[in-house]
């Protein structure tokens, strides 16, 4: 029997470096200053944000703008799990995945009733709600927010350095995390569901694919990641308050800003755009507002030149996959017909733009 | 026992009535082709047998059991499988990739990856698999239509106008791929105006005008009968 495979050189040499470039990173906290090591956390948690909504928008279609709902009720999550039950404040980052995955689930039984455009403002609909609602909890701290007392912090480690370093490994262990899961989903019959999805719903359906199930569970496993990241954006700030918590501009839009540059639909778009987004933030936030308009400005540039991002720009140009989530039949041997094109395996992504310039030019 | 069964099936849409009270039965192993003009509710029957749409009354009888609630996926994978008239390839995965969707999906058990291979082999798509479906020429698209249905394992198949627009010789590579998954024991029901196709395979014979079944039997009887010959001929000045 011929065998199906699944890598390809490009993939393998990326897995290499990946491995080296995570070790170098675990141990930041041994060659990295605060400064340094904050900023490389905050990183990994916006790497995460990314992939996670490229996951839900790019690859499920599901464009919420709405998941900062889920960041914040992870933060709130942190905060009750150390406040009133006095907790080492790392639980309450599975914790927090635990308690959004059900939440999320009937969240998206009212969603899922809505459809493009429609979702999109029903999901910040219910951001919003989540926001007033935890506003209105005195115990919480209602509309002016709480702070992490120190004693709470001391859970997890006595000395200033050691939590430092314990909360940037959970950062990098959700960042890191989060892009290999969304990897290996898309790798998994999940994966070849949601393309199949995206081609076409109705054949997908007429060869068993049941696309509400597909959508809801890519919505929930999402939601939970999300909410555990929001536990872990709030234990760096050590303060929470619902507009910060539920901030749409922080935790979508910068977001969507990541995804859209970098390439949305691919792995490494979101990865991408998040380091894009981090230089040019080093280099004009000095400038104040000025900084903003460049980002848009750079937005609106991209979108005309290169819609399909930076890394769409790039794997079109050169064919490159560095995550193939696709399959390859291993053929015999043929006589050369079609220019022994026949074996010849290009990426998905790739492939997919193909068609799209075919049917352009057509 | 019948394999499929419909028993009194309506649908209407608005106000017009597409299938009206509709009852017939395929048995196992039979091939069946379905004949009628535009308009007559073939595609409308397919889709509520495959479940795409809903019926307004009536029952679809699948191996003894009514489906007439059950969903797209769900028929699909007790066994009933369907193609596009007008294809609809997962243009961006390679025609291998297609197939797995519904190996993967379509059907309970392991070994998809073989099955998949299977499949594209009866439809003569093997040496395409890592092409991309979206750069296929007509013919490869309905062979890729029939190669994905078949990937499920289905017991019954619904062919949707496989062969047009096919031409003489392609019409015929594709017949003979059908003759072999009826020889595997697959139930066939193939509508097409492609007539002369459909007789050279075809067991039974079934004509449908305007949501009704006009003519039931062996080819050579319903062809030859009067009230077939007017619907694609017209009315004989002589009678």
């Amino acid at each position: 029997m011929q065998e199906v495979t699944r890598a390809t050189a490009a993939s393998r040499f990326a897995l290499a470096s990946a491995i080296v470039l995570v070790m170098v990173l675990a141990a930041a906290p041994y060659w990295g200053s605060t400064a340094s090591l904050r900023l490389l956390g905050e990183i990994m948690v916006y790497l995460a944000l990314a992939s996670l909504w490229n996951l839900l928008a790019g690859f499920t279609g599901l464009v919420s703008i709405g998941q900062q709902a889920y960041v914040g009720f992870g933060g709130y999550m942190l905060f009750t799990i150390c406040i009133s039950l006095g907790w080492n404040p790392l639980y309450a980052i599975p914790i927090a995945a635990l308690v959004a995955a059900p939440i999320s689930a009937l969240v998206a039984v009212l969603v899922f009733r809505l459809n493009g455009a429609y979702f999109a403002i029903g999901t910040w609909v219910v951001a919003e709600v989540f926001r007033l609602g935890f506003a209105q909890m005195s115990s919480l701290g209602g509309g002016s927010g709480l702070s992490l007392p120190i004693t709470v912090m001391r859970e997890m480690a006595s000395t200033k350095a050691e939590r430092e370093a314990l909360i940037y490994w959970a950062a990098l262990l959700l960042g890191t995390g989060s892009i290999t899961i969304v990897y290996l989903l898309l790798r998994s019959r999940i994966g070849l569901a949601l393309t199949a999805i995206r081609d076409s719903e109705v054949a997908s359906s007429s060869l068993g694919v049941s696309i509400t199930r597909v959508k809801l569970l890519v919505y929930v496993a999402v939601a939970a990641a999300t909410a555990m990241v929001g536990a872990l954006v709030f234990m760096q700030k050590l303060r929470i308050a619902p507009n910060a918590a539920f901030s749409v501009t922080d935790w979508t839009a910068f977001v969507i800003f990541m995804v859209v540059i970098g390439g949305i639909g691919t792995i490494e778009g979101p990865i991408i755009g998040t380091l894009l987004y981090f230089v040019l933030r080093q280099f004009l936030a000095d400038f104040g507002s000025i900084y903003l308009i460049v980002l848009g400005g750079l937005a609106i540039l991209v979108m005309m030149v290169a819609p399909q991002g930076i890394w769409g720009f790039v794997a079109n140009r050169w064919g490159l996959s560095l995550f193939p989530v696709g399959y390859r039949v291993k053929l015999q041997a043929m006589p050369a017909y079609n220019n022994g094109k026949e074996n010849e395996y290009v990426g998905r992504n790739q492939a997919h733009r193909d068609v799209a310039a075919a049917r352009r030019n057509r | 026992m019948a394999l499929l069964s419909i028993k009194n099936l309506c649908k209407r849409f608005g106000a017009l009535v597409v299938t009206d009270d509709l009852s017939f039965d395929v048995n196992e192993g039979e091939i069946i082709g379905i004949l009628g003009p535009n308009g007559a509710g073939k595609t409308t029957l397919f889709n509520l047998i495959a479940g795409t749409i809903r019926s307004d009354a009536g029952e679809i009888l699948f191996n003894g059991t009514n489906v007439a609630g059950t969903g797209v996926a769900e028929r699909c994978r007790l066994g009933i499988s369907r193609s596009f008239q007008v294809p609809h390839p997962f243009a961006g995965m390679s025609v291998f990739e297609n197939v797995l969707v519904g190996a993967t999906f379509g059907r309970s058990g392991d070994d998809r990856f073989e099955y998949a291979l299977r499949a594209l082999d009866v439809a003569g798509l093997k040496q395409k698999a890592n092409l991309l479906a979206g750069s296929l020429p007509l013919l490869d698209r309905k062979r890729l239509e029939m190669a994905r249905a078949l990937a499920t394992e289905p017991r019954l198949l619904l062919l949707d106008e496989i062969a047009g627009g096919l031409t003489e010789r392609e019409c015929h590579e594709l017949l003979s791929a059908i003759r072999d998954v009826h020889s595997a024991g697959v139930t066939i029901v193939w509508i097409e105006h492609v007539v002369h196709a459909l007789l050279s395979v075809a067991e039974r014979l079934v004509v449908m005008n305007f949501g009704r079944l006009i003519a039931d039997g062996k080819p050579d009887d319903v062809m030859k009968s009067r009230e077939v010959k007017s619907i694609y001929l017209g009315e004989d000045v002589n009678v």
